[in-house]
């Protein structure tokens, strides 16, 4: 079960006061947008074994949606950071380089 | 025959005598027994019968890898099957009964199973209950079910607590053994916050029995010091009876306290679940004895040494009178010098190693005691009790040579780590040639969140069997603990131990070497489980090379035990039937608990009146007293229907809806989600929200809406009132209150951070009151207050004012099609103002009406609801609702996926009205047929029902569906299936069945 | 109204600590710029509280301000204070993108007391409730079981908890049990 810390509120929350939220740094594509775009902004997900960006939700807490880097196969956490942003922060994709050189994730490297 | 010494017994306090049954036997025993020491003190050697073949078992061990002495324990409310006798403490008034045996535990019936052993080997239930199909139903699972399992299900409600505990430590030392202790002092004294659990009853684990050495004193001596010195350090906790369950990510560990299963008559819970998050886990859990495999070993009467010797020194019990010790190591010798201390008889000690012992077993000889090396036990004899042995050479096929008379073996395969909490998590192990048994790999430990090891082995969890060698890895254990935090070591130095040389073991995995199949047959693995030598070789032999798919066909290792004592020798037999190394056959993957623990434990406070948190209005205690019928609605509980003396359910909603529709009636809606949106955006946000157009509502008014997800499938609905330029109140469905609020702060949050504008749920601020039918008005005008007419409040209009003293909200909305208020006040107040009311409409006949009455009266108006019409795949334009879709906003959720040409497809089922013609209810659930047969040869379907009653109103069954082409076939009849298999005919009408111009709410 | 009631009305149990409903509480949502100098000044007007840090309460004359999360503090007063609070937040906040709501009657509020009153809590919370984790002041957002929840300890070394008002009988519930004799821990 594992914990992460709360980039708002710097609670290291466990498990049960979270809540998985899926992946992060999706796109949205509203009206106008064509049949490729849309399909993959609804259904089109990562399934990583290794780094992976995804959304909580610290909701039996401050219920602040952030966003963490971890690896789903050690449970390694390279970092959570505010949702507020379109990508991951140099220090984490830094972190990231350390244990696995040469990573991408989607359009991150 | 086993019998109490009339000395010794290190755990005993002999001024204190226990009385306990078993099987309706009176006995006695002394405090610091355990169950199983106090049976074999009263020469109750066999305690159970095993699982498939029944046959008679003993104890075979004295701790937590019991395989055998498994009984019920206590009777009604405390009544526990499978409890290992050998972990039970003795207490006054305990009641114990065997079980797996039918009709006594000395004449077993089943045992017919063992005559035919040989017709059910490995994989006998597969094999065998393949075919007919039809047969398993009737014969194989009956019979199955019958002889299967072991103990039997308690029949009454616990009667106990329980509860859980969230703790918080550097670090979590599991194991009270030497090795554990001297870790917690090293940790400990280097400042560390340490929480140290032992599962039994006493700390120094096996090295009390043992003896030795440490700091010059006796090593008792010596535990009782470091006991101490703990127990003075405040930075240090030290539980007792608490075992390590399980190691779990992100150095999360369960420990598994037993606070009163030796106390029963005390206060408080039985278990604790301590909850524990730690930054490193010191694993100082000690080493198993091994089993030796040869013919007869799981007779009563065959124990390991070491169990031996703890039942001598420990409890002051001997075994047997004359005890032959057979062993591949010299630990055993231990045992021997033990009983013969004991003033008991050991006519021999089979050492399996041609070159035999080393300075142990020179003591051993010096006592007088006769040493055969190369030799092992071809056969054990006797049937409910060891007679005696027949001697053969190891390495030879079991040539008989001598048979000794005896009522006790002591044997010892030699000792594997205790890896299991190193394992859960992930750590790795490796073969260690010399000791023959699998460690830990330091280079592979479990990694926590920061990629870093966590777990540390300690002592002979790690592999040292020497308790020079025990004490310093323990004591480096512990600094390494503490480093790892960041202290510095502190003033705990690592103990002063005389190394006691031994001999090399020599790995034995069949005695005698060459055993045939007949040998083999009788050799057993799992004891609890009944897999033998032969089983595990058979499985090999049929393809199962795989270590776990072995498990799985023999069940070796799948008892409660979770083989303990079976998984190495096992692993080693499937190896040599394999002809590969041991690391090459790998282990079975070791999973939490370490031994099993109760379902209380699991459940903590979550059992009977708090199993689930059930939410309740502020009007909850006046439906309670009316003898209100409840239904949930998500965790809430809302009354279905107010029956009265003698009327049925369906009565008391009739009744409810006739009255509301006549004159008055009200409705506790105090559970509607309200959702407060506030800001400059709030309504550019809401108008990405609903569906329709929000932003335009002018304040005072409302507007019903619909929101969707981005899949366009309805997933809300509700009234939205507006409150000033800024503020926007949203109603959501009960169950969708929290939801649809982190549904927007998702959105608010994670999308559109750059708009101004804020949420939070009111729900709860509130008690809300629908006051529903033509003398609604009526009754709200005697309470006095605020001009409620159709001038001052029209319909779709709130205000806020006061109502009979009350300070008020009321909106003018009406989910039935009556003239309707629902009125909100402060939730301190909601049950004054509900007794207000009915006060103020008793004149009016006016009573209270539930979620069915609700139900039934919005369907006759042919209002959706929410999880009735929608089931996560429906759109709005399913639903007829098209008018409260906006067409002229250029983006709302779900919009572009309602573009899709799936959803505008024309032959999506669409709402429609059905009317049975003869007046019946069309089942719940019920699916309209069309013709012909679907590829599985089921009816084709061409729509299904989504609400179905009985309307008071209309005095017949009324339903709503959704139906292909529905809205195009009006008039149309079509069938519905039934459960019984035959079909109502109803006709395709239009969903408002009632008030079609909406003239009575609008007054 | 005279007939104003809370959700437990009298609730309490003895055990090794005891637990008791305090009765109605004012409480006011506040949510907006914490680093905004209008909005720290009217809130101290109201309560006469500094803003309180992460993880904190602050204490004035009238009352408490929780920190509930980085755009929301939880202010908590009498009763009665707490529409007139939200009349003067919301004039104070003119202008300023804010909003202030009265939460009072969504509530229920419990204490626990008693030299071991922690270890109620952390049977049921997922928080180190030691003295060093959590000393006087120290204010927390959590999981109470099975239910969200929020409390803050005193400077007697009581715990004040504040749940939904549906609630309150499961969380009543589950406190006692919690706090029942013989069930002492014996670490907090």
């Amino acid at each position: 079960m594992l914990t992460l810390q709360c980039p708002y509120c710097g609670v290291w929350a466990e498990e049960t006061e979270l809540h998985a939220e899926g992946e992060a740094h999706l796109k949205r594509f509203g009206p106008g947008s064509d049949d490729a775009d849309f399909e993959s902004y609804l259904f089109m997900r990562e399934n990583p074994k290794g780094v992976h960006f995804e959304r909580w939700r610290h909701s039996h807490g401050c219920g602040k949606f952030f966003h963490a880097a971890r690896c789903t196969m050690t449970l390694k956490v390279f970092g959570t950071y505010p949702a507020q942003t379109l990508e991951p922060p140099q220090d984490i994709k830094d972190r990231i380089s350390e244990t696995y050189p040469g990573w991408t994730w989607r359009n991150f490297k | 025959m086993s019998t109490r010494l009339s000395t010794g017994g290190k755990y005993l306090n002999r001024s204190d005598q226990r009385r306990f049954t078993f099987n309706g036997k009176q006995f006695t025993g002394y405090e610091g027994d355990t169950l199983a020491s106090a049976l074999l003190a009263n020469d109750q050697m066999l305690m159970g019968r095993s699982f498939k073949y029944h046959r008679p078992r003993g104890v075979v061990a004295s701790g937590a890898e019991e395989p055998n002495a498994l009984v019920n324990l206590g009777t009604g409310g405390t009544f526990e099957p499978n409890q290992r006798a050998t972990t039970t403490e003795l207490f006054d008034g305990l009641t114990a009964t065997s079980q797996n045996h039918w009709p006594s535990l000395e004449f077993d019936i089943g045992v017919a199973n063992n005559a035919m052993a040989r017709f059910f080997p490995a994989g006998f239930y597969y094999k065998t209950f393949m075919a007919p199909r039809a047969a398993w139903k009737h014969v194989f699972e009956p019979i199955v079910r019958q002889s299967a399992g072991l103990g039997q299900v308690p029949k009454d409600r616990d009667a106990d607590t329980y509860e859980h505990f969230y703790a918080f430590y550097d670090v979590v030392i599991v194991g009270g053994g030497v090795a554990g202790l001297q870790a917690a002092l090293a940790a400990g004294s280097a400042g560390a916050k340490v929480l140290l659990m032992e599962q039994t009853a006493h700390l120094g684990g096996r090295a009390v029995i043992d003896g030795g050495e440490v700091d010059g004193k006796p090593v008792d001596a010596w535990v009782a010091d470091a006991g101490e010195t703990l127990d003075a350090m405040p930075n240090v906790t030290v539980r007792l009876r608490m075992m390590g369950a399980g190691v779990y990510d992100h150095g999360y560990v369960l420990g598994y306290e037993r606070v009163r299963d030796h106390d029963p008559m005390a206060e408080g819970p039985r278990h604790r679940l301590w909850r524990i998050r730690t930054q490193q886990i010191v694993t100082a859990t000690g080493a198993i004895e091994r089993p030796l495999s040869f013919a007869g070993n799981d007779i009563p009467g065959v124990m390991l040494a070491s169990a031996v010797r703890d039942y001598v020194d420990g409890y002051g019990v001997s075994p047997g009178d004359r005890t032959v010790v057979v062993t591949n190591n010299d630990d055993a010798y231990r045992t021997a010098i033990s009983l013969k201390k004991a003033g008991l008889e050991v006519p021999v000690i089979l050492d399996a190693r041609a070159s035999g012992g080393g300075a142990l077993a020179d003591e051993a000889k010096g006592l007088g005691i006769r040493v055969e090396t190369g030799k092992g036990i071809a056969k054990v004899k006797g049937g409910k009790r060891v007679t005696g042995v027949a001697v053969c050479a190891q390495a030879g096929e079991g040539a008989v040579l001598e048979e000794i008379a005896c009522d006790a073996v002591a044997m010892s395969g030699g000792w594997s780590p205790v890896v299991h909490l190193w394992s859960h998590c992930g750590g790795k192990l490796f073969w260690d040639e010399d000791q023959a048994h699998f460690r830990p790999d330091p280079n592979r430990p479990p990694t926590s969140h920061d990629g870093k090891g966590f777990v540390i082995p300690a002592g002979s969890a790690n592999g040292p069997m020497d308790l020079a060698e025990v004490m310093g890895d323990a004591h480096a254990a512990g600094l390494a603990a503490a480093k790892a935090l960041g202290l510095k070591s502190g003033k705990a130095a690592a103990p002063k131990v005389a190394p006691q040389p031994e001999a090399a073991m020599e790995p034995v995995w069949l005695m005698p070497q060459g055993a045939g199949p007949k040998l083999r047959m009788k050799a057993w693995l799992d004891y609890q489980n009944d897999v033998k030598v032969s089983d595990v070789r058979l499985a090999a032999q049929e393809g199962y090379e795989s270590v776990e798919h072995t498990k799985r066909y023999t069940t070796l290792g799948m008892a409660t035990d979770q083989g303990k004592l079976s998984n190495i020798n096992g692993l080693a037999v499937l190896s040599d039937a394999l002809n590969q190394p041991i690391p090459a056959t790998g282990t079975t993957t070791f999973r939490p608990p370490y031994t099993p623990i109760s379902f209380g434990a699991i459940a903590g406070e979550a059992r009977a009146d708090t199993f689930q948190p059930l939410r309740k209005t502020p009007i909850h205690d006046w439906h309670e007293a009316q003898g209100a019928f409840f239904e949930p609605v998500g965790h809430w509980r809302r009354p279905y229907c107010f029956p009265r003396q003698g009327e049925t359910h369906s009565d008391a909603v009739n009744r409810e809806i006739n009255q509301t529709r006549k004159s008055v009636g009200l409705l506790d809606a105090s559970t509607l989600g309200k959702i407060i949106v506030k800001g400059p955006d709030a309504g550019r946000f809401l108008d990405m929200l609903y569906t329709n157009m929000m932003s335009t509502l002018k304040p005072g008014k409302c507007r019903y809406g619909l929101m969707c997800n981005e899949n366009g499938f309805l997933i809300d609905d509700g009234v939205v009132a507006r409150i000033d330029e800024d503020t926007f109140l949203c109603h959501t469905t009960t169950g969708g209150a929290e939801r649809i609020h982190g549904w927007m702060e998702d959105w608010l949050q994670c999308e559109w951070w750059d708009w101004k504008v804020f949420t939070a749920n009111v729900t709860e601020q509130f008690a809300q009151i629908a006051v529903v039918g033509p003398n609604a008005r009526k009754v709200l005008e005697k309470l006095g207050g605020m001009d409620v007419s159709k001038d001052a409040l029209a319909f779709m209009e709130w205000k806020d004012g006061q109502l009979g003293g009350f300070d008020c909200r009321a909106y003018r909305i009406s989910f039935s099609g009556e003239l309707s208020y629902e009125i909100a006040v402060p939730a301190s107040q909601g049950r004054a103002f509900w007794d207000a009311l009915l006060v103020a409409g008793e004149e009016f006949g006016m009573m209270p009406y539930g979620t069915e009455a609700l139900h039934v009266m919005r369907a006759e108006k042919g209002f959706i609801m929410i999880g009735d019409e929608t089931d996560g795949t429906v759109i709005p334009q399913d639903l007829g609702l098209n008018w409260a879709i906006s067409k002229k906003k250029e983006d709302f959720l779900g919009k572009r996926a309602q573009e899709r040409p799936h959803m505008t497809d024309p032959s999506r089922w669409k709402l429609v009205g059905l009317e049975t013609l003869d007046g019946s209810v069309i089942p719940d659930g019920s699916y309209a047929i069309a013709e012909g047969t679907n590829a599985n040869g089921q009816r084709n379907t061409q729509g299904r029902v989504t609400s179905t009653y009985y309307s008071p109103t209309l005095e017949k069954g009324i339903a709503m569906g959704l139906v292909l082409y529905g809205p195009d076939r009006m008039g149309e009849v079509i069938e519905f299936n039934k459960v019984d298999g035959s079909t109502v005919a109803a006709r395709i009408v239009d969903p408002v069945f009632y008030d079609k111009d909406g003239e009575k709410q609008n007054v | 109204m005279s007939d104003l009631k809370s959700a437990l009305p009298g609730a309490r149990f003895d055990g090794f600590a005891t637990v008791e409903e305090t009765g109605l509480r004012g409480m006011v949502t506040l949510r907006g710029d914490l680093s905004s100098k209008v909005l720290a000044k009217a809130v101290k007007a109201a309560v006469g509280a500094g803003m309180p840090q992460s993880g904190q309460v602050s204490r004035g004359d009238k009352g408490l301000v929780a920190w509930m999360s980085p755009d929301e503090l939880l202010l908590v007063v009498a009763h009665d204070l707490a529409g007139d609070i939200v009349v003067a937040l919301n004039d104070a906040l003119k202008g300023e993108h804010a909003l202030a709501v009265n939460v009072s009657d969504a509530r229920a509020v419990f204490r626990i007391a008693g030299d071991h009153a922690a270890e109620v809590l952390a049977k049921l919370a997922p928080v180190d409730l030691s003295d060093a984790a959590f000393p006087p002041g120290s204010f927390r957002r959590t999981r109470l079981a099975q239910i969200p929840a929020a409390f803050w300890r005193n400077e007697d070394g009581s715990f004040e908890l504040v749940c939904f008002r549906s609630v309150a009988d499961y969380a009543f519930g589950i406190l006692s049990k919690s706090a029942m004799k013989g069930s002492r821990v014996g670490v907090l």
